[in-house]
């Protein structure tokens, strides 16, 4: 009880509040809501990051790998070039704990800060709660690897960017990669194939790209779901045993993702059979499996590992500046960690790209919806970023806004993730027509005439 | 259907069996407390959550399994009689669904506190008992799982011997049959209610061990609770028998709807169908399979 | 506890200002935040203050009313959401308010529905039993592409407001639509729990027995209950997606958002409608509250996430210490504050 007067004592005040004076509540919370967004002016040529971070919640271990890269690479640029051609780069975060709402008030919050760059919630909830109002407040949205798969199309949505790859281009990722392991595309018919997807919509998201590269290739595809979280899967690992798949697809989330591995070595399904997504490649998703992940390959968009150029930078400038964001420095190069880095890459060279042609200043949200719709990072360009290996190549364009990306498959020795293939192009004529009749659909019930390239060419300051 | 696979069946059944048992893991220390407290603590998953992330923690840094075991041991029964004495205590006599709330809000604190002290990451647990698999008579079972309802087991035997044998275990089936009763009698009920949320504190370390070998150390183990809240409708609140038996039933029910039913509905009914079962024997059974006959307490 | 609600419930407001209160609230909520407020204000604070508040004084009417246990308001208020995207989606003629209502009624059914159970269970058993339907619709919402309109991610996105042609799409606007609905809503409650349908659930959940003794229905209260229920639940889990969100899935409507519900109509004060919304404005305030202050005063020494951890603590605790000071409610503690002075009476109308 000794307790109760200290924490109760400040807070009598605040109940007289409600009700009768209920304005007066508002009023303050009003005055404190304005009060510290404010409280760090905008200097006169900054560009400003809102990050929708978490670092709490069932997620927070990815929150904290991608928000820290991001935030180290953020801090290489200021820290080594003095920001974009004198922009400095500054951002604060806003917690959300991977909740749509919390990722709303925090939209709310944040869009009153002068000089955003661009929102990069690396939620697909929280994005697809931004995708009307970032349409309406003009400042781009991406959602790197992940988001709305029809959002590729620019022309439907002219704000989101779900750069490198869309959930499309995963799916036909994974199978071209198992038809390199059978020994070609033709191998493919008579295989088995089992997808064991998260009970979500995120997971039921590539059901039909599945069944049609079943057909298109003559593969049997059976697809399973684990209900949310996945803390229990021995039915459906048994299921799986009958069948006898020549792979197994594991598209998962969070906790889901250990126990599938563990489930599989105890009903003796091997490991290097099971191919994991995007979702299901971090280091916090094998950790936890121990020894039954030994072997497990999944796909990425970025190799992980600490030897690229840029990452030696962040360690010596940022981490030896005392700046660097993670606590745990045996993180750095780690799958989220590397992803928050390529992230960074990606929103500072479509400054850059954006600055060239607008000058050198702060810009507005749509000019820098410009520099993506042009970020075009050949191999060239990517060596010179010291980013050479870490991550391919890409090319956005204003109706393409996911950028041609490649991706590789790593394989889990233990202890760290060693790339096991190439560079691996989806195949993305067979996957725009579907795209586009989705995005057609989009603006049909929403009422939007698809831009031309010419609009695209336009930014308003 | 016409050449039924029976082995697969059996298959099923038997890792649906062991399933349960781990689910009557996490039910057995909610009943504890209910039966001696009337609390539905829903705060037990975050206990469990701050036991196997103490422990791992502890491993982490240096320390020996069973120092970081005796260790866990202790904050486990501190806290579980903090609890009693700073929540539970002030809390008496109120409405059920009162002390109900309080159990949530106490399981925003320990959530809270358990990452505030150790930290957001991911660990992996290894207890040195390999998950893999042995044939018998070509069913596939799990050294873990065996190992788990030993555990599950013991502790049965142990509570049961406990509740029988010892005074402090007979006072609480004392308080368990009527508070008011064993008050009058002059039983000390607050120092009953201690040593059963300390003994709580301790099944939460035996479940967050075996769930956190089995799922990695992380945020999500505390939503292991939502698997034994059938359990313990089935079971009755108020028993440790029932909590196991309807563990073993429930994990078999799910595992075989999930395989023989689950198709025709696309998959994934497991989440709910564990209540639906549970609900539709309640609707049979008002107090459950062990329960006692009065459950009017809200 | 019970009997001093009860009588809350019955006695006449016969010190006269009943209405006061209300109306004034209702001035300023009409008359003068529309003209004040920002875009934040509307979007992140009252807007989703409405749409919990209501969705609370529908639970109220079942827990703290009739007394029957419920953990599964997330899910009516999916239902509630989804239907009404459905039939507004299906049906072109319609106009959005009969959509809305229309999926309050779906919500209703299927409260009456899982509310079956509520004929042979009690208190715990109940409320497990009612996770059943919270488990079961976010399954059906998530399987069946219907529900979503067959997007590929089973997202939904909220179709513009406007009624009779007048388009409520702008912050203030998204605002007064739901002020509206919360108002009327509110009101009819208010109406519900004073008439003899309300005072049939107060006494059945009081004494079962003796209500049945004098001769109230207890089978067609209890569903009376879920029904009515299950409907403003669902009525504000549409205006949670229409009116703040403007897209959904079904992984917001989960466990979590069931027992922030439960949290806002305890701390707020069973059986008492004004208790939501007293409720309703610490849960979705306080929290911003919290994370304002605590990174102003102490963000530069440490990072958001110990900064959020150490708020869930503070926010745990103060639920407990809630509980153990007050456990009548918000609503109690304001009687106590307001009416301290004078001691002429406690009781005070809903």
């Amino acid at each position: 009880m000794t307790m109760i007067p200290f924490l109760f004592a400040p807070w009598r005040p605040a109940v007289s509040y409600f009700g009768s004076l209920r304005t007066i509540a508002r009023t303050a919370v009003l005055a404190i809501s304005f009060a510290i967004p404010i409280a760090a002016p905008a200097k006169a040529a900054e560009q400003y990051f809102p990050l929708q971070s978490y670092r709490v919640g069932p997620y927070a271990a990815g929150g904290t790998g991608f928000f820290g890269g991001f935030i180290d690479y953020l801090n290489l640029v200021n820290i080594r070039d003095g920001g974009v051609n004198g922009v400095k780069l500054t951002w604060d975060e806003c917690e959300t704990q991977y909740e749509v709402e919390r990722g709303v008030e925090c939209y709310e919050r944040q869009k009153s800060h002068p000089a955003i760059a661009a929102w990069n919630p690396l939620s697909v909830g929280i994005a697809y709660a931004m995708i009307d109002r970032i349409a309406q407040d003009k400042t781009p949205l991406i959602t790197i690897n992940h988001g709305r798969t029809d959002s590729t199309d620019g022309r439907v949505f002219p704000y989101v960017f779900p750069l490198l790859l869309n959930p499309y281009s995963e799916t036909s990722g994974i199978i071209n990669y198992i038809a390199g392991k059978e020994g070609g595309l033709d191998k493919l018919r008579g295989k088995k194939i089992v997808v064991l997807y998260h009970g979500s919509p995120y997971g039921k998201e590539t059901i039909p790209i599945y069944e049609l590269l079943a057909q298109k290739y003559g593969f049997t595809v059976s697809q399973i779901e684990v209900p949310h979280p996945g803390n229990e899967q021995q039915a459906q690992w048994l299921t799986i045993r009958r069948e006898k798949p020549d792979f197994v697809v594991l598209r998962g989330w969070g906790v889901m993702n250990p126990v599938a591995l563990k489930t599989a070595q105890k009903t003796g399904f091997p490991v290097d059979h099971i191919v994991g997504n995007v979702w299901s490649n971090s280091e916090e998703d094998v950790i936890p499996a121990g020894s039954a992940a030994k072997g497990y390959v999944a796909i990425t968009t970025q190799a992980s590992g600490a030897e690229y150029p840029v990452l030696q930078e962040i360690i010596k400038t940022v981490y030896g500046a005392g700046k660097g964001n993670l606590d745990d420095k045996k993180r750095i190069g780690s799958v989220y960690h590397n992803l928050g880095i390529v992230n960074g890459i990606l929103n500072v060279e479509a400054i850059r790209i954006a600055q060239e042609k607008f000058g050198h200043r702060t810009l507005t949200g749509d000019e820098v919806r410009w520099g993506f719709e042009h970020l075009r990072l050949d191999e060239v360009r990517v060596a010179a970023l010291g980013a050479k290996g870490l991550f391919h190549s890409i090319n956005v364009t204003w109706d393409n806004h996911e950028g041609d990306g490649r991706v590789t498959f790593q394989q889990w020795d233990g202890a760290k993730w060693k790339v096991v293939s190439d560079w691996i192009s989806p195949d993305w004529a067979l996957l725009r027509p579907i795209i586009e009749k989705s995005a057609a659909a989009y603006a049909a019930e929403h009422g939007i005439t698809p831009r031309t390239a010419a609009d695209a060419e336009t930014a308003s300051r | 259907m016409l050449d039924f696979d029976y082995s697969f069946l059996a298959e099923v059944l038997v890792g649906g069996l062991l399933s349960g048992v781990m689910y009557s893991l996490v039910a057995i220390g909610f009943v504890l407390i209910y039966k001696t407290s009337g609390v539905l603590n829903f705060a037990q998953g975050a206990m469990l959550l701050f036991a196997a992330l103490t422990f791992v923690s502890l491993v982490e840094r240096g320390a020996p399994f069973a120092l970081a075991l005796l260790i866990t041991f202790a904050i486990m029964v501190a806290l579980g009689m903090a609890i009693e004495r700073v929540v539970l205590r002030p809390l008496v006599n109120k409405p059920p669904i009162t002390l109900f709330m309080a159990t949530l809000g106490l399981s925003y604190v320990i959530e809270g506190a358990a990452q505030l002290a150790w930290g957001t990451q991911v660990h992996g647990l290894d207890l040195g008992i390999d998950d893999t698999p042995f044939e018998v008579a070509g069913i596939l079972i799990s050294k873990f799982d065996l190992f788990a309802a030993a555990v599950a087991a013991t502790m049965v035997a142990f509570l049961t011997a406990f509740f029988r044998y010892t005074r402090i275990g007979l006072a609480f089936r004392a308080v368990a049959d009527d508070q008011f009763a064993a008050f009058a009698v002059g039983l000390k009920l607050p120092r009953i209610w201690a040593t059963v949320w300390a003994a709580a504190g301790a099944v939460a370390l035996v479940a967050g061990l075996l769930w956190g070998a089995r799922l990695g150390v992380q945020f999500s183990l505390s939503l292991v609770v939502l698997k034994a809240l059938p359990v313990l409708v089935l079971g009755g609140f108020d028993s440790i028998l029932g909590a196991i038996v309807a563990g073993l039933l429930i994990g078999a029910t799910e595992k075989l709807a999930e395989v023989y039913i689950g198709p025709f509905f696309g998959g994934g009914i497991e989440s709910w169908f564990a209540y639906l079962v549970a609900l539709a024997f309640l609707l049979v059974r008002p107090a459950g399979l062990f329960g006692q006959k009065i459950v009017e307490r809200a | 506890m019970s009997t001093a609600v009860f009588d809350r419930a019955e006695t006449k407001s016969w010190r006269v200002p009943s209405w006061i209160g209300p109306i004034a609230v209702l001035a300023v909520a009409y008359g003068v935040m529309p003209f004040i407020g920002g875009a934040y204000i509307f979007e992140a604070i009252l807007t989703p203050f409405l749409a919990l508040s209501l969705a609370a004084v529908g639970l109220n009417l079942l827990t703290g009313y009739a007394g029957q246990l419920s953990l599964g308001s997330a899910a009516f208020m999916a239902v509630g959401a989804y239907a009404a995207y459905n039939f507004n989606l299906r049906i072109h003629e319609l106009p959005l308010i009969f959509s809305i209502a229309l999926g309050g009624l779906s919500a209703s059914a299927i409260g009456i529905a899982f509310g079956l159970p509520s004929l042979r269970l009690r208190g715990f058993y109940l409320a497990v039993s009612t996770l059943a339907a919270q488990f079961f619709v976010q399954w059906a919402l998530t399987k069946f592409g219907w529900f979503s309109n067959n997007n590929a991610s089973g997202v939904i996105d909220a179709p513009p407001l406007s009624i009779l042609g007048v388009s409520f799409d702008d912050p203030v606007g998204r605002y007064l639509f739901a002020l509206t609905v919360v108002t009327v809503l509110t009101a009819l409650s208010y109406r519900l729990v004073n008439t003899q349908t309300g005072h049939n659930f107060i006494a059945v959940r009081d004494n079962e027995l003796a209500a049945r003794v004098i001769g109230i229905p207890i089978l067609k209260t209890k569903l009376l209950a879920f029904g009515i229920s299950s409907f403003i639940i669902g009525v504000a889990g549409a205006l949670w997606a229409f009116a703040y969100l403007r897209t959904v899935e079904p992984a917001g409507f989960n466990l979590d958002r069931s027992f922030e519900i439960l949290f806002i109509i305890i701390i707020g004060g069973l059986a008492s409608i004004r208790g939501a919304f007293f409720g309703a404005a610490l849960i979705v305030v306080f929290p911003l509250i919290l994370s304002r202050v605590g990174s102003l005063l102490l963000g530069g020494h440490f990072d958001s996430g110990v900064l959020d951890m150490s708020q869930r603590i503070v926010l745990g605790s103060l639920i407990i210490v809630f509980l153990i000071a007050e456990p009548d409610g918000l609503t109690a503690l304001w009687d106590r504050l307001t009416k301290g002075f004078s001691r002429t009476s406690r009781q005070q109308p809903q």
